[in-house]
């Protein structure tokens, strides 16, 4: 579905954020994606969807590839027709205006009213939530609804390919949940999904296969399942300590550095 | 009674024309973030263009206004895509000058074709009025206030309804999430400024089929339109055309009654009213009468 390979992006023509970095997600699969800040993870969604140039960023070598179709360096609106949606980081919907009219913004590049219609029915569908709010601005929907609201929008193009930016960021833990499943029950219904999270468990638990970031290169890939059971990561992304608890007395003022056998 | 109904006639006609130039300073300034300076310019372009069309070509007023309009609109629209396009993510500072280098272009174009002298356009307006019980209303003016009726109640539905409309609005809340929806940001900017200078030509024609004539300074009003943009609120469609309407109002009535309030002032008192307004509103109200003050959600 989406292969990227040995992609580099520059900002400002100086600072190299990708340093060679490929990965796949294949049709109908779901791809996790974790880092760190600063890692990369944004970057490379802007590379993939268009969105370095507002930013100032710039593809300097390396390929983007849809089903075998090169994209890579492709004009943001050609992204979308193309079959790819992304929900920013940080929600980013449009607060000024209803729910409906975020909806209908998401739809742009769909050609036909029917069209549009028809992936409406199917967004309120999966978001009941989002029906009972149709009228209201969605400025003053709640977090949660802001979040449901961003994946919703980005549905409306009807996306083959689904890329999220971190959804789970600043919601309670129910919440981080409930985006899961609804990210779950999307993949069911067709359609591919890129996974970026910081949030680790959450991603893995779903994830058919993952791949971690750091400084712009893929440091481990495999698996979500031997990823999950992985020591490092279980120690430097899932927060648990080989098992055991660990005193703050041993705690080393240092940062442990880590070396990833490649 | 009848005179300050009078004075509230000609300054409706006028607010009119404010109403519709700031309307198109509000339209570029909400979807790029750049204050158009050129906006007089592009005025003066459209009104010398229907002069053209009507005398020279001879064609039916109503369409010479259209054509001057439509020509307008491709004139924005291709500077838009031509020079301004290059400058997209520049600073505003940047694209602000190049719209002031573009005023002073357009002013001695303007000249350079149909020269200095004053010009009566074609139309069937001049200077006929009709009366009713006991007023005296210009045809000219009637006309000026139902077409911006006519053309802003157009924008407003294109604006809240239409799906290009709300392109523009998403753009201007924020241009990089539009963009992700696969909206063309090339498309919305190309549109505000071919809306803009449709807008500034309709009222360059408008004045220019009234008493004063075609001169080169009819660009000017443009300036007189900048305080009624900044006065309803820079982000504010709906603001610029009430702004417009409460400046030519207060130009009008201080006009009518400066021989009896403002002898002491001097003969052109109403001309500074728009910026004494401008200042007395902005004190009491920094974002403008409907502008929207910079909000911050989380």
């Amino acid at each position: 579905m989406l292969s990227v390979s040995n992609l580099e992006v520059v900002y400002d023509d100086v600072v190299l954020v990708l340093r060679g970095l490929s990965l796949e997600v294949p049709a109908g699969g779901i791809v996790a994606l974790l880092g760190a800040n600063g890692a990369g993870k944004t970057t490379l969604l802007r590379a993939v969807t268009g969105l370095l140039v507002p930013h100032r960023g710039r593809i300097t070598k390396g390929t983007v590839h849809v089903d075998g179709e090169d994209i890579t360096g492709a004009d943001a609106a050609d992204v979308v027709r193309r079959g790819i949606a992304q929900v920013m980081e940080g929600r980013r919907i449009f607060a000024e205006i209803t729910v409906d009219e975020n909806l209908r913004a998401g739809g742009y590049t769909r050609r036909s009213r029917t069209e549009v219609r028809e992936s409406y029915a199917r967004v309120l569908d999966l978001f009941p939530v989002l029906a009972q709010r149709r009228k209201s601005v969605a400025g003053y929907l709640s977090g949660g609804e802001q979040q449901m609201l961003a994946i919703g929008r980005a549905l409306m193009a009807r996306p083959r390919l689904l890329l999220l930016d971190e959804p789970s960021l600043g919601l309670a833990p129910r919440l981080v949940e409930q985006v899961r499943d609804i990210i779950a029950q999307i993949n069911q219904q067709g359609t591919s999904v890129l996974l970026v999270e910081q949030n680790a468990a959450m991603a893995l638990s779903i994830a058919g296969y993952g791949y971690v970031l750091e400084t712009g290169k893929v440091v481990k890939d495999g698996p979500a399942a031997d990823l999950l059971a992985d020591a490092d990561i279980r120690e430097f992304y899932l927060g648990a300590a080989g098992g055991q608890r660990r005193s703050f007395t041993e705690v080393k003022t240092y940062r442990r550095k880590k070396r990833w056998s490649a | 009674m009848t005179a300050f109904l009078q004075n509230c006639f000609a300054g409706l006609s006028l607010g009119s024309t404010y109403a519709l130039v700031a309307l198109g300073f509000v339209v570029i300034y909400k979807s790029t973030g750049v204050i158009n300076f050129a906006q007089g310019g592009l005025l003066a372009l459209g009104a010398y263009l229907g002069y053209t069309f009507s005398n020279n070509l001879a064609v039916a007023f109503g369409v010479a206004v259209l054509l001057c309009c439509v020509s307008a609109a491709l004139v924005g629209a291709t500077f838009e895509r031509i020079v301004l396009r290059r400058m997209v993510g520049q600073p505003p500072f940047a694209v602000i000058m190049i719209t002031i280098g573009l005023l002073f272009v357009l002013e001695p174009l303007v000249t350079a074709i149909w020269g200095f002298e004053h010009k009566q356009v074609n139309n069937p307006w001049n200077i006929r009025t009709v009366e009713a019980g006991g007023l005296v209303f210009g045809v000219r003016d009637l006309w000026t206030i139902g077409l911006t009726a006519a053309v802003v109640l157009a924008f407003f539905l294109f604006f809240r309804y239409s799906s290009l409309g709300l392109a523009m609005r998403v753009t201007a809340f924020d241009p990089e999430a539009a963009l992700a929806q696969g909206i063309s940001a090339r498309r919305v900017y190309a549109t505000s400024w071919a809306i803009a200078a449709a807008l500034a030509a309709l009222a360059g024609i408008l004045m220019a089929a009234g008493p004063g004539g075609l001169t080169p300074s009819i660009g000017f009003i443009a300036l007189a339109a900048f305080p009624a943009m900044i006065l309803g609120g820079m982000d504010s469609p709906a603001g610029a055309v009430l702004g417009g309407l409460v400046i030519g109002l207060a130009e009008a009535l201080a006009r009518g009654y400066q021989d009896e309030l403002f002898s002491w002032a001097g003969d052109n008192v109403s001309v500074i009213v728009p910026y004494l307004l401008m200042i007395l509103i902005l004190l009491i109200r920094p974002y403008g009468l409907l502008g929207t003050k910079e909000v911050r959600r989380v």
